[in-house]
């Protein structure tokens, strides 16, 4: 190093950052970009442009680079490849040494990896792909407060997926007729109720008194069904010190989880309010809110699994991952792809469900899937097909849109919910089997005769913007 | 006296409490399902007035290494005699996930 001499000027970033050679060490953190140069620009000089500004690299050499061991720091793009049916993009692989990043912080990665350089007049477009967190990494990162197997423990529900809802009308609801609501969800057969996303402390509720109510319909739901029962308080709000004030009260009242939205919230919020949950017994679920404004654009932005990955180092029990069958956005394979991040101890390259890397999770604990958005009974053969058992799959209106109310609406997602799993448990095709195990089911349940008769006609089936590049 | 939709909240004692009862062979049939994942049958029973417990009396250990289905239908049976005004439920212990992959409750007391 002492050998080089300081010229001042402006290089070609492919001579420093552009690596074919590179062979990836087992602590990098890799990274997945697909990338739309503008035109004429070759692919070697925009990969290593991307690494460059995302690493140790700025536009012009500067004499302080002579300080530092840059060989040591920097990022390289390694690899680049064709997208699949794509002319215009591709796809650059970089690495970055570890000690690029503070130890157990997502948000210092997230703000090196999608920071300046998504703005980068030489890319028309730049969406980061996935990211191979280095389990080196991953031992630095508190992940979920409890985890899939500590919450079943807690809350005695074995062998199947777990059953909740939003409430709703999702704004407008006193706090007494909302705990109202929440009461009849969890006497009727649901495990959990959410607060929706929107709900924080408007005139209409104010937190602390929604608290209050909802805390004795799940004690009085819980008392009269001899089942454990919860509802997501959400305790997002405008400032940390807020948001921990009513975190602190939700465990005073004995409600056992409460409820984050990390995009808006945002990660700094997100990791700390992970901790307290551990040091305080509660468990976290996460919405997604802003998600789609990132992820849904094919060319651009960050691909869910990204933040789902960020999400499982960031901390939290329960992750919003679409429901594949309902009224929301998403891929069949892609939400495999990342509902595996979210579960699994390691997870193989696989392309078919855009997984660009293995990926090991050493010990961190799995996070509940959550379905939730526009589905009713008659999808649940396919949800329990597509989950599995450790999922929350969600019904708001498909419960509470019953035209016996919301305990029968609850009734007879649970007994839908349980047939699937009984058949599918003594051998069964559940999708291919669909009709004629409802239709059993529903012999012994007037309340999922009428649920089905409500929903069958309704389905949501529009194309997918964001498909795997296959 | 019409009282359709009047829904009547229910004891359902979480998986499989929205069923009706399991039969003898559709019992059989969930051991079937516990034996093949690899899991260990185990079979729990406790007093209704308990039942809210995370912790039930276990009838004997788990029953590591069965793999003959009548064995563990006969062990309900007689875990069912020997304390008829019980909860009793059947259970597969997961190893690999050191969680419960299955838990119902068989017999209600």
């Amino acid at each position: 190093m002492s050998s080089k001499a300081y010229e001042a000027g402006v290089k070609e970033y492919r001579d420093k950052y552009w690596t074919p050679d590179y062979v990836p060490l087992d602590t990098d953190l890799l990274a997945c970009f697909k990338v739309t140069g503008q035109p004429g620009v070759p692919r070697e000089e925009v990969a290593a442009a991307v690494a460059a500004e995302s690493s140790t690299g700025t536009w012009s050499t500067v004499w302080s680079e002579l300080l530092t061991d840059l060989e040591f720091y920097k990022g390289r793009a390694y690899r680049i490849e064709d997208v699949p049916g794509d002319s215009e993009s591709f796809y650059t692989f970089i690495a970055y040494p570890i000690d690029l990043f503070e130890e157990g912080s997502v948000v210092n990665v997230l703000t090196s990896l999608v920071g300046n350089v998504f703005g980068f007049k030489a890319l028309k477009h730049l969406r980061l792909e996935d990211i191979r967190f280095p389990i080196a990494y991953i031992k630095t990162c508190g992940g979920p407060p409890a985890g899939i197997q500590v919450e079943r423990d807690r809350l005695s529900k074995y062998g199947r997926p777990m059953l909740g809802a939003t409430i709703k009308p999702k704004l407008g609801l006193s706090a007494k007729n909302y705990g109202r609501a929440v009461y009849e969800c969890l006497r009727g057969g649901l495990d959990l109720t959410k607060d929706d996303e929107n709900v924080n402390s408007q005139p209409f509720m104010r937190w602390r008194d929604r608290f209050e109510f909802v805390a004795e319909a799940i004690d009085k739901a819980e008392r009269e069904t001899g089942e454990r029962k919860g509802h997501y308080l959400n305790v997002t709000a405008s400032t940390p010190e807020e948001m921990y004030k009513r975190a602190e009260f939700a465990k005073e009242v004995g409600c056992p989880i409460i409820m984050h939205d990390f995009l808006t919230g945002g990660f700094t919020a997100n990791t700390g309010l992970a901790n307290w949950c551990r040091d305080n017994g509660m468990l976290l679920h996460i919405h997604r809110a802003m998600h789609a404004v990132i992820d849904r654009h094919p060319k651009h932005g960050i691909h869910f699994r990204v933040l789902a990955k960020c999400l499982r180092l960031s901390g939290g029990d329960h992750l919003h991952t679409g429901t594949v069958v309902g009224k929301l956005e998403g891929d069949r394979n892609s939400t495999l792809g990342f509902v595996d991040q979210l579960r699994e101890s390691f997870v193989p390259e696989d392309r078919s469900r855009g997984v660009f890397f293995d990926q090991d999770w050493g010990s961190l604990p799995g996070v509940f899937a959550v379905a939730s958005g526009g589905i009713h009974v008659w999808h649940m053969p396919a949800l329990v097909t597509i989950f599995g058992d450790d999922s929350v799959l969600q019904f708001g209106g498909g419960t509470q849109g019953h035209p016996w109310g919301n305990a029968a609406g609850a009734a007879a997602n649970r007994v839908a919910l349980e047939a699937c799993v009984k058949a599918r448990n003594e051998g069964r095709t559940l999708e291919a089997e669909s009709n004629d195990i409802m239709t059993q089911a529903a012999k012994n349940s007037p309340e999922l005769a009428i649920a089905m008769e409500t929903w069958k006609e309704i389905k949501f089936e529009f194309e997918t913007v964001d498909k795997l590049d296959v | 006296m019409n009282t359709t939709g009047d829904y009547q909240t229910k004891a359902t004692l979480e998986t499989f409490g929205f069923l009706p009862k399991l039969t003898a062979e559709e019992v059989q049939k969930q051991i079937a399902y516990i034996i093949a994942n690899g899991w260990s049958p185990a079979i729990e029973h406790e007093h209704p007035s308990n039942s809210m417990d995370h912790y039930w009396t276990m009838w004997k250990l788990p029953f590591f290494g069965e793999t003959n289905m009548g064995n563990v239908l006969s062990e309900l049976e007689d875990c069912r005699r020997s304390y008829p005004d019980h909860h009793i439920r059947l259970i597969g212990y997961d190893a690999y996930t050191q969680s419960q992959g299955s838990c119902f409750v068989v017999y209600e007391g």
